[in-house]
């Protein structure tokens, strides 16, 4: 068991804190939510797994949270960040809050990077902008900021181009940017998809690492349920760009209550239970720019009902701390 | 068993980097690997990207020809007779945009130059139930269809020319994961129903546990370890074996940080350790493992399991 940052429970505000967080598009004429009144919060040290499948919303709600949801979205609802509310924010104050208080992790580091700047810049770059570090000094701090992550030979690195990296090493230098002004939240986005088990493990223990030596919370997006369970706290599960259930890590694996976290648990092959057949699933995650009556999963639900069909769920307090979006499970 | 397939000292080198003026490097993807693959029996090729296992996947496939070393099906050399077939990773590349479904999944016939075109229309619409599409989905484009519906027409155009033996490279890894189990079961089903043999490459050991009935391990192209599911899930003889099983994340399992992950990564193929490949990363290695490269070995008492390692466990 990992030890956690001990973090006094009064006074600080968390340092996330989403409430109500909707992001709308206009599509041919018609209102699309893709994130439809998303609320969780993460304390300090602490670590939320949001997961789902592709067009769930995860990616948009944590690019809404780092104020890059795109121009055309239409962002509502509230998002603190250290207690300060970004919604609204001018664009300004979104820059001077990006790297400084909040940063992100990308799936692919090749993208995320800058192929044309060396590694040793780009965090540099991060130190100049918000410390008001000189450059020399920043370069300095890169080089340390690129061993406190295990890369070797550090300095000769940070004076590599990202392409000079494999993938885990990219990954590792993208943490040491993120990390270089120490944020209060790490926002980390399917983080180790591209990279190998091996590898994968290696960068989720840098993860558990750094929240250990920073403190910051960390808003974990993985599609990978085995993943999600070995970082995670607490897990948010999203569907068709609402929260359908979320709970303390132990219990969303031990008691699923929505019908759809069960039925992804129990898709997954599991060498401790072998079956001959897999629980399926039927069909496939619903467009988004279409009319959604009632509850977005009753498509798919083997308990939908007429009234699922029609009402929409609220999400609803069931035992301490789980909460779950379904008409199908008493509460 | 009887054996449909029989890799004998396959090697696959590619040459890199040369110039006019330069020679080149040799990249080593596969090097020496000998493995056979039984009528109906599912093998798993699993190891890390650069370990040679889609490279290994696509020889057989016939996709990529052989530096050294014979493949044999049936005791013959592989010719294009439809009876080896592949499923890729990505069934949005996988399929010619421009081509109606139907003419995917009839091409493999036309050809092998099979049947009248009356006859392969018939053949592609009882495929195409069998893979559970809509009907009318010979008459739809690849893009009217969603990721696990692209995936079920790619497998329904490896399974039309009655194949006796399936390449399945990475056939899950780029479907939701609601979707992955709706495949994984259509697969197997076809598998039984057909009496097919499945040569299944997957990075994800879950699966790998659920599907195969013996797996190999890869490493830098060599085999260093090869036994059944069940031997090698539980009592796994090669350390990179035991590394792999470990840095698998689990449902249920906190993360305890740096006990038992792999240091370091995958070397280069162009300029591989010496002795044992493994010994830049292994726990165990010692003088000799620098020096001499292990031999593969069957282990006593454990029928069937074999590893590369001068500390089998």
């Amino acid at each position: 068991m990992s030890q956690k940052l001990v973090m006094p429970e009064a006074a600080a505000p968390p340092a996330l804190e989403v409430g109500g967080l909707t992001v709308a598009f206009e599509k041919q004429g018609r209102r699309v939510e893709v994130v439809s009144g998303v609320s969780f919060s993460i304390a300090a040290g602490r670590t939320l797994g949001v997961v789902g499948e592709s067009g769930c919303g995860k990616t948009m709600t944590s690019l809404a949270v780092m104020g890059l949801a795109p121009a055309n979205g239409q962002v509502s609802g509230s998002i603190r960040l250290a207690g300060q509310e970004m919604v609204g924010a001018s664009e300004r104050a979104w820059a001077d809050s990006r790297g400084a208080r909040a940063a992100m992790v990308f799936q692919e580091p090749m993208s995320a990077l800058n192929p044309v700047m060396t590694i040793g810049r780009q965090i540099a770059e991060v130190l100049v902008r918000h410390r008001r570090l000189g450059w020399r000094e920043a370069h300095e701090q890169a080089v340390e900021a690129l061993a406190s992550v295990g890369i070797p030979s550090p300095a000769l690195r940070a004076k590599d181009y990202p392409h000079r990296l494999s993938g885990g090493m990219r990954q590792r230098a993208m943490i040491a940017i993120a990390l270089a002004c120490r944020p209060a939240v790490l926002v980390a986005d399917e983080p180790t998809t591209a990279l190998d088990v091996t590898i994968q493990a290696q960068v989720l223990d840098l993860m558990v690492e750094m929240q250990e030596r920073l403190g910051m919370a960390i808003q974990f997006i993985s599609h990978n349920l085995a993943v999600i369970s070995e970082i995670a706290d607490e897990i948010v599960v999203m569907y068709a760009g609402k929260v359908v259930e979320k709970a303390p890590a132990d219990e969303l694996f031990t008691s699923p209550l929505h019908p759809y976290t069960r039925g992804l648990i129990e898709t997954l092959p599991d060498p401790q239970r072998r079956v001959a057949r897999l629980p399926v699933i039927p069909g496939a995650v619903p467009k988004l720019d279409v009319d959604f009556r009632g509850c977005r999963f009753a498509g798919r639900c083997r308990l939908a009902d007429d009234h699922c069909r029609a009402v929409s769920p609220e999400l609803e307090l069931h035992a301490a701390d789980h909460w779950v979006a379904c008409h199908k499970v008493d509460v | 068993m009887s054996v449909l397939l029989d890799i004998d000292s396959m090697c696959v080198h590619f040459k890199v980097g040369a110039g006019l003026f330069k020679p080149g490097k040799t990249l080593r993807a596969v090097e020496k690997v000998s493995l056979k693959i039984g009528e109906n029996e599912t093998l798993a090729l699993v190891g890390e990207s650069g370990s040679g296992k889609t490279t290994l996947g696509r020889v057989v496939a016939g996709l990529e020809v052989p530096t050294a070393g014979q493949v044999r099906f049936r005791g013959e050399r592989i010719q294009s007779s439809g009876k080896i077939q592949m499923v890729f990773q990505d069934p949005f590349s996988a399929l010619d945009p421009r081509m109606l479904v139907g003419d995917i999944v009839a091409e493999p016939l036309r050809l092998l130059g099979e049947g009248t075109a009356a006859q392969r229309r018939e053949r592609v619409r009882a495929m195409i139930e069998q893979v559970r599409l809509p009907a009318d989905a010979a008459d739809r484009y690849p893009h009217e269809f969603s990721g696990g519906q692209r995936q079920r027409i790619a497998i329904a155009r490896a399974l039309i020319s009655n194949p006796e033996l399936i390449v399945a490279d990475e056939p899950l890894s780029a479907l939701d994961v609601s979707i992955q189990s709706q495949v994984l079961n259509l697969i197997m089903d076809l598998k039984d129903s057909r009496k097919l043999a499945l040569l299944f490459v997957s990075h994800d050991l879950a699966v790998v546990h659920h599907i195969a009935d013996r797996v190999a391990v890869l490493y830098l192209g060599r085999l260093v370890e090869i036994a059944g599911r069940d031997e090698l899930f539980s009592r796994p003889s090669h350390p990179y074996t035991r590394a792999l099983l470990d840095a698998a994340p689990r449902i249920g399992a906190r993360r305890t940080r740096g006990a038992s992950t792999l240091k370091g990564e995958i070397p280069s193929p162009i300029n591989p350790p010496s002795g044992c490949v493994f010994h830049t990363r292994c726990p165990k290695a010692t003088d000799i493992c620098r020096s001499a490269e292990p031999v593969l070995e069957a282990l006593p008492d454990r029928p069937g399991q074999w590893a590369a390692c001068h500390f089998k466990e």
